[in-house]
């Protein structure tokens, strides 16, 4: 009788000692995978947190050891755009980058478009002359191209010497399209043809919609490309600061404001910011790019 | 159908194909082919861009190769960065890779907050980490300090400006993070699942079951890593400029590698002989070694079973 008593009421079996043991394991493991992600998260984020904080520090603070700033000095970001060249750099980054992506996109896709849909003999062999060109370092045939661009053409001073080579298809989106577009069934294209469509037709009207993942993707890492380059602005803009862009400016930055790590700071994030915005709208695009080239085993 | 017509459409589709190709081969023949061929054969002249070039046979590749004082340092600083840099960024990128593929709660927000550093431009992250390690008045070090660490002066010690870095190059694991993310996915259920039931610990189910599902990226993650390090310039250039106080427009010329050649690499040396020392047969001379460095771990990159150019066509 006791024994029966002192058997909880309810019909549920009560959790075995082994369904027990395995809740509070998943229960463990959850926290423990969280806190290492939080901790990985803070990795990731508190470089950015301190950068902008010490925008925001005044003069005399940016040179203490102080983590947060005393007085918010929204004024520095006043300060790097009255900067001399600050803004200027900005034009030229933004005509780098956007011209030099419409260019890119514009000559890499019928490039591309061939290289997955056509058959010739060769194709292999275009193909490892395109991976091997995209493997390269620029500095590789950096000597001949500047005294090219400088000796023969007299463009040096000024960005023409990067964007130029850019109306004759990239490397690398040549083959990130391509991958993209060996996906898209042939018998799309089959369908066009039987229409009438000549191959122009059919990479206009059929391909291309199709395609627009890819090219978003493509289009979005040659604009960071172009925004990111530093070694093309160095060779060729150098001696003219009219022509620099920003990632080639915002080193002199540092020099022009010696210890100012404050107005440094807040010039960096000012470098930074408009990368990060576009990934944010975009994000989906990109990611998928990254996946694109990381290639499936 | 006749001969002929057969050859007049064997000629309009070549013609065609030649015209979709047309900027590439236009763009390989000027920007790649013809000044490929000109660094060859600069490498065995004496030029500076004044004087007309003139024969010097192999006289800049023993300047390279015996009197350069940068040559071997910049070797031998590739050489750490291929062995410690990639591998920590492989090993790194699998570990979080994994890690978001066990986050449950708030995925997409963590998946963001790690990726976003990739994005960094680099030469806005580098300053950045210039500052928050520098010795004096960076953050790192004053928590280090807080919390009773050793100081490490980072970028302006030459046993820890490789180091440092590679936590710049950690920072920016984005893109193997989600390379890694992918094919973790894509690992069969099943697998899992019969491993459990044979009573795998977690540490044999990664190391039976993930790792030869995965172990094609993890390849094709340490021959890219090698790859890209061979192009490795921005990041240690402009950490020694910065840590050295020697930025460009003073007047003043920087000697790459601050501190004591320790963050020299190959295409440094390119524009350190070609750009500052007007030397471009010698510049030439690495130009090609970087070549033949970058184009042997191609090579292996598209020997790579289902390689490259397999992939996607599935």
């Amino acid at each position: 009788m006791t024994q029966l008593l002192d058997r909880p009421l309810d019909l549920k079996a009560p959790p075995s000692p082994a369904e027990r043991t395995a809740h509070r394991r998943a229960l463990l493991e959850w926290t423990a995978i969280h806190s290492l992600g939080i901790a990985a998260a803070l990795f990731f984020t508190l470089p950015f947190v301190f950068v902008f904080l010490t925008s925001l520090m005044s003069d005399s603070q940016a040179l203490s050891r102080d983590l947060i700033p005393h007085t918010w000095e929204w004024d520095n970001y006043r300060r790097v755009f009255d900067t001399p060249g600050f803004l200027t750099w900005w034009r030229n980054t933004l005509f780098y980058a956007f011209l030099g992506t419409a260019l890119t996109v514009v000559s890499s896709i019928p490039v591309a478009y061939a290289l997955a849909k056509f058959r010739f003999r060769g194709r292999n062999l275009a193909l490892m002359l395109v991976i091997s060109m995209m493997m390269l370092p620029p500095q590789v045939v950096i000597i001949p191209m500047y005294l090219f661009w400088a000796k023969q053409l007299d463009l040096s001073g000024t960005l023409w010497p990067l964007i130029i080579p850019m109306a004759f298809g990239d490397a690398f989106s040549i083959f990130l399209l391509r991958q993209f577009l060996t996906t898209i069934p042939d018998e799309y294209l089959d369908a066009a043809r039987v229409d009438g469509c000549g191959e122009l037709r059919t990479l206009l009207k059929v391909v291309l919609p199709m395609a627009k993942p890819g090219i978003a993707a493509v289009a979005l890492f040659q604009f960071f490309y172009a925004w990111n380059d530093y070694f093309g602005p160095q060779i060729y803009a150098s001696e003219s600061p009219g022509a620099w862009t920003l990632s080639y400016g915002l080193e002199s930055f540092k020099g022009a404001h010696h210890t100012d790590w404050n107005l440094t700071m807040a010039a960096t994030v000012l470098v930074m910011a408009p990368v990060i915005l576009v990934f944010f709208f975009a994000q989906k695009a990109f990611v998928e790019g990254v996946t694109l080239t990381g290639v499936k085993g | 159908m006749s001969t002929y017509t057969l050859r007049a459409k064997h000629r309009r589709s070549t013609l065609r194909t030649l015209a979709f190709l047309a900027p590439w081969l236009i763009g390989f023949t000027v920007f790649f082919a013809y000044p490929l061929l000109s660094t060859v054969y600069f490498s065995f002249m004496h030029y500076d861009g004044f004087k007309p070039p003139a024969w010097t046979g192999t006289k800049n590749w023993t300047y390279v190769f015996e009197h350069y004082p940068f040559f071997w340092p910049a070797l031998r600083n590739t050489l750490w960065l291929v062995v410690i840099m990639v591998t920590l960024r492989v090993a790194f990128g699998l570990g979080v890779g994994l890690l978001i593929t066990k986050i449950k709660t708030g995925t997409g927000v963590f998946r963001t907050l790690f990726y976003l550093p990739y994005l960094a431009p680099p030469v806005a992250a580098t300053m950045a980490f210039a500052f928050l390690l520098n010795p004096g008045t960076g953050p790192v070090n004053s928590l280090l300090e807080k919390a009773g660490l050793p100081t490490p002066g980072w970028f302006n010690d030459p046993t820890w400006s490789k180091p440092a870095l590679t936590l710049l190059a950690l920072w920016g694991i984005g893109d193997l993070m989600v390379i890694f993310m992918a094919a973790l996915l894509d690992v069969p259920k099943e697998q899992y699942e019969a491993a459990e039931l044979d009573g795998a610990t977690p540490w044999q189910r990664f190391r039976y079951v993930t790792l030869p599902n995965i172990s094609p990226i993890v390849m094709f993650a340490v021959v890219t890593g090698v790859i890209q390090t061979m192009q490795y310039y921005t990041q240690p250039l402009i950490a020694g400029k910065v840590a050295s106080g020697v930025i460009q427009g003073a007047g003043t010329q920087f000697e790459p590698g601050y501190p004591d050649k320790s963050t020299l690499t190959l295409p440094q040396l390119v524009y350190n002989l070609g750009f500052q020392r007007f030397d471009y047969g010698s510049a030439c001379v690495v130009a090609l070694v970087l070549f033949a460095l970058s184009m042997a771990f191609t090579a292996l990159l598209m020997r790579r079973k289902g390689g490259l150019i397999t992939a996607g066509d599935r």
